[in-house]
């Protein structure tokens, strides 16, 4: 069974709940976290790859404890009418989600690699990456 | 038989739809192909292309006069300042130009979302942009206040004036410290994380004729989608050449241009305002220059490739930013755009700061206009200082 790919966003209530641990233990998940991170409002995110039998299961138990939970790959988007495909972001995308195809120089999103560290988001110097939220 | 062409020749063929013209990536198959003195034969003209960030770039606006009326020595327009040092209602809005509240790199590093060159894409693009103005009044213009939203339709006129764009050659960028740098040209990695490099190698104008054998004052240009001109060389023009171990002639560099048009035919594709984190607002900028094939020696240098020009590396964590003399090595674009070079042993990913695929389309547009006689090359009054001149940069004391 291929891992989904999830991002979680947590209140500043539910973000110290050890779900990671009810995930594996009530049920049986394999979780990968790929990034995780809490801002000075408390409030946290987490992107992972969940995997197991019991996947549906698990992620109407996170929604229960308040925590949203949004498919991974309709987080950043490329604006398509703004990128010059310059390819400076392709140098800081760790997954390489954004890369130059060759011999075109034309730069491509695959988004199912994007593992949201915003990196791109910041760094495109015409602001074409956009993070929907 | 060696070919030997006029500007006015050219221009015939042109008008009669006869010309035969290639982008700069075009000729270089045809020279594999069939070698230099068939393709001079054959050629008139090549076209060349870059779309990179050109710092040095701005506008030059006239408004119109306010009733009563007003000489404004203080104005902004969407909040950036804009030199008003000039005679009534003229003002010079440069792309770098920030508006006073942005906190610039006082929140380390800044993201400068808005400067000068948004407001020059705002105004290309059609949308309206406030104008602020401030003055001493005076017995001839008494206002002294003035507030309303223009257009660029609204105002007198718009005049790009670009006194350094299309640089030669450039640097490739890397980063010998051991934190992340933010430089114009783009974030840099620790440890050589990553290297960063500028123009379109084969396709970059200047990269095309290093001798300035054809680019001069008045040849006319593809200036952000619209028609200009080279006005002057641009500043900084220092022209020479990367040399080879044997000190033989490798690639040009250092070259500028200085270039002119009017903003109301360009078009917001070819005008971008841009943020480089940490570093500053700016503009990329579309030009494309047109090389008349006026004898074979002209088209050897138009015909080079991405395997023939090179970029010298340089540590823009320590010997950039101190003014040291010194590169760590020399790369082709060829290796640049392949994705990784080599420095040092060690495999470093490189990309782009400027786009190769809107450069070629640059190229294939000028190309495009020319065979539709749309565009006419403009013969220089004078060609701007070439290598042999030994033009070189001050240090400022």
């Amino acid at each position: 069974m291929a891992p989904e790919k999830i991002i979680l966003r947590f209140s500043a209530d539910t973000v110290k709940k050890p779900i990671i641990y009810a995930l594996a233990k009530e049920y049986d998940l394999v979780a990968n976290i790929l990034k995780a991170s809490i801002n000075p409002h408390q409030e946290g995110t987490m992107v992972l790859e969940l995997t197991g039998e019991r996947y549906e299961e698990g992620i109407r138990f996170l929604e229960k404890q308040g925590i949203s939970v949004h498919p991974l790959a309709q987080e950043v988007k490329r604006n398509q009418e703004k990128c010059t495909h310059c390819g400076n972001c392709t140098a800081h995308c760790p997954t390489h989600a954004l890369s130059i195809e060759r011999p075109s120089m034309e730069v491509k999103f695959n988004e199912d690699e994007c593992i949201l560290c915003l990196m791109c988001v910041k760094i495109c110097p015409v602001h074409a990456m956009e993070v929907r939220i | 038989m060696s070919v030997e062409r006029t500007y006015k020749e050219i221009n015939e063929r042109i008008k009669a739809g006869k010309a035969v013209v290639l982008t700069a990536e075009e000729v270089i198959d045809k020279v594999r192909e069939q070698g230099i003195s068939r393709t001079a034969q054959e050629v008139d003209v090549v076209t060349t292309g870059t779309f990179s960030p050109m710092c040095s770039s701005g506008v030059f606006l006239n408004f119109g006069h306010t009733r009563p009326r007003m000489r404004m020595s203080k104005v902004w327009l969407n909040n950036v300042p804009a030199y008003a040092g000039l005679a009534a209602v003229d003002v010079y809005l440069g792309a770098t130009e920030l508006p006073e509240a942005d906190p610039a790199n006082r929140d380390y590093p800044g993201e400068f979302r808005y400067g000068g060159a948004h407001v020059i894409e705002d105004l290309v693009a059609g949308k309206e942009v406030s104008l602020r103005a401030q003055s001493y009044g005076t017995d001839c213009y008494p206002r002294t206040k003035f507030e309303t939203t223009i257009t660029l339709d609204k105002i007198n006129e718009a005049i790009m004036f670009n006194p350094r764009n299309a640089y030669e050659n450039y640097n490739c960028a890397v980063n010998s410290t051991d934190r992340m740098i933010y430089t114009y040209m783009g974030a840099l990695k620790p440890h050589f994380g990553n290297a960063s490099y500028s123009t379109s190698g084969q396709l970059s104008p200047l990269l095309k004729d290093p001798y300035f054998k054809t680019i001069g004052i008045g040849t006319r240009i593809f200036l952000g989608g619209g028609i200009g001109y080279v006005a002057w060389n641009g500043t900084q023009h220092f022209p020479g050449f990367l040399k080879d171990e044997e000190g033989n002639n490798l690639t040009g560099a250092g070259g500028t241009l200085a270039v002119i048009g009017d903003l109301k035919q360009m078009n917001a594709r070819w005008l971008v305002g841009t943020s480089y984190l940490g570093y500053g607002a700016t503009l990329t900028v579309g030009i494309g220059l047109p090389i008349p094939i006026l004898n074979e020696e002209i088209l050897v240098h138009a015909a080079k490739t991405d395997e023939e020009l090179f970029a010298e590396i340089v540590d823009y964590g320590n010997d950039y930013p101190n003014f040291k003399a010194g590169a760590l090595g020399r790369v082709s674009y060829a290796q640049l755009k392949s994705g990784s070079i080599k420095l040092q042993g060690k495999e470093i990913p490189t990309s782009p700061v400027s786009s190769y695929l809107r450069a070629r389309e640059i190229a294939g547009t000028l190309k495009e206009w020319i065979q539709k006689g749309e565009f006419l090359l403009g013969e220089p009054s004078q060609l701007l200082p070439g290598p042999e001149q030994g033009l070189k940069g001050k240090a400022l004391t």
